[in-house]
């Protein structure tokens, strides 16, 4: 349990140092990194860095665009289209790198497998 | 097992990256765009109009002021740093904008949006954009003045694209997924050349050659007359043109070629148009003269115009700048204003060329003159480049050839455009914005080529004037107005018109000056003029307006752009109403009847009358020219004015017949079937959209130039007015810039337009002025008169040179 909340912090703070030099894949490399080196297991190989980069994407966005009155969020969700809702945005952003990472963390939980043996 | 888990999650991962990082169709590459770290939540922001700025390669200091509506005040030392700020400026709000508008004048959408935009691209290209601008360009590099204030301009865009990164570019590059480029003087001339097409880019030469030969030249005459029986032209009537000693060029009798192609290239809306009129001193309320302007263009988000004020100790010039153009446009400076109306006139020409065998050859004056090649390449976003060869003859681009909308291999149509006559047209905007009275207003127009303007003036001093502006063609009686033989050298522009014998009035009898695209001279004017699809109806109730009374103020110039008067409809309506046969209406047609017979022909935004009006004409016009519906001829239908005329004193004419109906239907009939016809069509569209009022039924909106994505455009829009009508907010065009300069020392004036200073969806200043402007309001424009901050100043930038 302590394992996946470590994982989880220590995945958003990398992916929040690397998205300062590195474009949006920033958050493969850290889910990735994490789990190569803090190995989890079953279902929260992909679910701790899922939750990890949703959290952060959606705490960013939301606090980007709320002091902005959401002008752009709400025409992003009209052009998308998620029906002007800027908080669906803020929540597909969160999933789309969540996605992200979360696949790239299984693929650093298996070569962490073979690394091993 | 393991390694196949490996190998499956690492494909897992490529494809994730891979789906997230590629842009499809019109999905921007969602991962990229949705990042909050560089996509577009980094837009979601205001602009940062405060602190210091370093900037290579000015001179001076330079201040930017901006108020509350987000007009920057630049206050420069000289004119280098001036437009190198304003270009810094420009492109720090407007960039996206001033790039694809290039992009769309170069024919080079392909390049951002993929093969869609090929035919596009192929047409501008054949239309002569770049060569146009290539010719601008080396005109203005013969003025080592002009050509060093043009590059200084061109660094400060530069200045503002080298300190973007990804995270930082506008919205528009993440969504379509590209990058900016370095701005070039060549980009100015580009957006020169744009305006040009905008506004003088149209021609019916081939739609008149096929009516001719369909209807003969009789037939054609009473359709397209060179003059309307009425004619209130720019330059007053009584103007006396005996001092022009240069004469028209003779008509060699020349025959038309009368063949034609089936499809033409595309031409800008017709209906772009503009307002302006300027009273004197002596009819002004208040002793000092007033000048008002409202070009009518396309109602754009980001919108045509960026308001400015461009100082340096020399001048002091305020008002709406083209973003990718130096200087003010339409504005005033501490002694004079100035704003244009658009003075179309046929500067567009068509020539039937006949080629050698390998078409490297053309016949001219009995003999072969070489071709010249010029390949337009096309890059293609995705694919491999397209090549195309347009053909040049001395008379300009063959557009039409065997390869583009026409399958004749030993012939083509080649277009002899002023567009593409080279012009030192930036010059007339910079010189104007230090001009200090008529000579130096008279000496800036001496450049202007095209698109002829018909500029207004008014200064301090309390003089007025108004010339039509251009360089126009000295044509002979008829010349253009069909194809003509190519080969034939009496059929070639002879000349033009000397600069000083353009039409023009300075401080008429009658007190002022106006124009609002309707014929700029009547028949007495010494050399050829024609029917230009000239407007009929807006300029005769703003000349009426400032005949009815003596003295006119401020408020009298606010309410006339807000005049929503329909002059046509009453022109037509009333008799329509009176003579159609009404003795066995339908409930419906009952209904929508009485409607119409209570309208006082306003166009105002709540009145059901001019629904009433506009679904009935349209059905109406249709219906007289069903004529001309022929499959694969292009064809031009006659013009609102003389349609009117001919239902109203030809009533009887064959036209007026139903070509598929057994009866011989008149005016009277087409007035009755054309109702029932409008009411039917008045309650479908009321039963799918709600209520007839006029806001609704005419649905002004702002669409964003990228094919008006409606999460960037504003609609229904709550404005009144429409089409051939002062406040000419029609659905998609319309007052584009708002503006009233009274002549006071130093001037005051009011501005407005339907958008917002900042070009990025996610400012509240990107649309903050469309409510105001659609209520009819202005705002003050704050004319700072030295480099001090006033209490209307809500922040302050300062750019000082990289040391």
């Amino acid at each position: 349990m302590s394992k996946n909340i470590l994982n989880f912090i220590v995945t958003i703070i990398v992916a929040y140092v690397l998205s300062l030099v590195l474009p949006w894949w920033s958050v493969m490399v850290a889910a990735f990194a994490t789990a190569l080196f803090m190995p989890l297991k079953k279902v929260a190989v992909f679910f701790v860095p899922f939750f990890a980069i949703l959290v952060l994407w959606f705490v960013y966005s939301f606090v980007l665009s709320s002091g902005n009155d959401y002008i752009l969020a709400k025409r992003i969700a009209v052009l998308l289209p998620l029906g002007g809702n800027p908080y669906v945005l803020m929540l597909v952003t969160g999933v789309v790198g969540g996605l992200a990472a979360g696949i790239s963390g299984v693929f650093g939980k298996q070569l962490s497998l073979v690394l091993k043996k | 097992m393991t390694y196949f888990k490996l190998i499956l999650s690492f494909l897992l991962t490529v494809g994730i990256f891979f789906a997230l990082n590629t842009k499809f169709g019109a999905i921007p590459p969602i991962g990229k765009f949705l990042n909050p770290y560089s996509g577009v939540w980094q837009n979601e922001t205001d602009e940062a109009i405060s602190g210091n700025i370093s900037i290579p390669e000015l001179k001076d200091k330079v201040t930017v002021y901006y108020d509350a509506e987000l007009i920057p005040h630049v206050f420069a030392q000289n004119e280098l740093d001036l437009y190198r700020v304003q270009g810094y400026i420009t492109a720090k709000h407007r960039l996206w904008q001033m790039e694809f508008q290039t992009y769309a004048a170069a024919g080079r959408l392909s390049e951002i949006i993929g093969e869609k935009a090929l035919n596009y691209d192929r047409q501008e290209r054949r239309r002569g954009m770049v060569y146009g601008a290539e010719q601008t360009l080396s005109k203005m590099s013969e003025d080592k003045t002009m050509m060093a204030i043009v590059e200084a301009y061109a660094d400060g865009v530069n200045s503002y694209i080298n300190q973007l990164n990804s995270k930082t570019y506008p919205v528009e590059y993440k969504l379509l997924d590209y990058k900016p480029e370095a701005w070039t003087p060549k980009k100015t001339a580009l957006l020169l050349m744009y305006m040009t097409k905008m506004l003088a880019g149209g021609d019916e030469d081939m739609e008149y050659t096929n009516a001719l030969r369909l209807f003969g030249k009789e037939r054609f005459d009473l359709l397209f007359p060179d003059f309307f029986d009425i004619t209130d032209p720019i330059i007053p009537k009584e103007t006396d043109w005996s001092y022009i000693d240069v004469p028209q060029t003779p008509d060699p009798n020349s025959e038309p070629v009368l063949d034609s192609i089936a499809e033409t290239i595309d031409k800008p809306d017709p209906n772009y148009g503009s307002n302006n009129w300027a009273i004197s001193d002596e009819k002004s309320a208040t002793g000092n003269a007033i000048l008002a302007n409202d070009p009518h263009l396309g109602l754009n988000l980001p919108s045509i115009w960026f308001v400015m004020q461009l100082s340096t100790p020399n001048h002091n010039a305020f008002g709406a700048t083209l973003p990718g153009a130096l200087a003010v446009i339409s504005g005033f400076n501490e002694h004079i204003a100035w704003g244009e109306t658009n003075a179309t006139r046929d500067v567009i020409d068509w020539y039937k060329i006949e080629f050698n065998n390998d078409r490297t050859q053309y016949k001219f004056d009995n003999q072969w003159k070489a071709v010249s090649v010029r390949v337009e390449e096309i890059k293609i976003k995705g694919q491999e480049s397209y090549k195309d060869s347009v053909l040049y003859t001395h008379h300009g681009p063959v557009v039409y050839d065997k390869n583009f909308k026409s399958d004749n291999e030993l012939s083509g149509y080649a277009m002899k455009w002023a567009g593409h006559i080279s012009g030192n047209g930036q010059k007339t905007f910079t010189e104007l914005n230090k001009a200090k009275g008529y000579d130096d207003y008279e000496k800036a127009l001496q450049y202007w080529v095209a698109p002829a303007q018909n500029i207004v003036f008014a200064s301090t001093d309390g003089d007025i004037a108004l010339w039509v502006q251009g360089l126009f063609p000295n044509k002979w009686e008829g010349q253009g107005k069909f194809v003509m033989d190519g080969s034939k050298p009496e059929n070639d522009w002879q000349g033009y018109i000397p600069q000083q014998f353009n039409a023009h009035t300075k401080n008429p009898e009658r007190g002022f000056v106006s124009s609002a695209n309707q014929s700029p001279v009547d028949e007495a004017y010494p050399y050829y003029v024609f029917n230009d699809g000239y407007e009929t109806y807006r300029n005769r109730v703003i000349n009426d307006f400032f005949n009815s009374k003596a003295k006119f103020s401020v408020q009298d110039f606010k309410d006339l752009h807000n005049n929503n008067y329909n002059l046509k409809a009453d022109e037509l309506m009333p008799y329509m109403l009176k003579t159609m046969d009404v003795s066995n209406l339908t409930k419906e047609e009952k209904e929508i009847y009485d409607i119409a017979e209570e309208w006082q022909y306003n166009n105002d935004k709540d009145e059901k009358g001019p629904s009433i009006w506009n679904a009935w004409w349209d059905v109406l016009y249709d219906m007289v020219w069903d004529e001309f519906e022929v499959e694969d001829t292009a064809l031009e239908t006659p013009f609102t004015y003389q349609t009117i005329y001919l239902l109203k004193n030809k009533g009887d004419d064959d036209f007026m017949d139903m070509k598929d109906t057994p009866e011989k239907e008149t005016a009277r009939d087409l007035f009755k079937l054309s109702f029932s016809k409008a009411v039917k069509n008045l309650n479908d569209w009321k039963a799918i959209n709600g209520d007839l009022n006029w806001v609704n039924y005419k649905g002004t909106f702002a669409g964003h130039l990228l094919q008006a994505l409606p999460a960037f455009s504003r609609f229904d829009i709550p404005i009144g007015g429409g089409k051939n009508i002062v406040n000419a907010t029609s659905e998609n065009w319309g007052p584009s810039w708002r503006m009233i300069v009274e002549m006071t020392s130093p001037p005051t004036a009011l501005g407005i337009y339907p958008g917002g200073q900042s070009g990025n969806p996610g400012s509240k200043y990107y649309d903050n002025f469309i409510d105001t402007w659609a209520a009819g309001e202005y705002h003050s424009l704050n004319f700072l008169q030295s480099d001090k901050a006033t209490e209307a100043i809500i922040s302050t930038q300062i750019l000082t040179p990289t040391k």
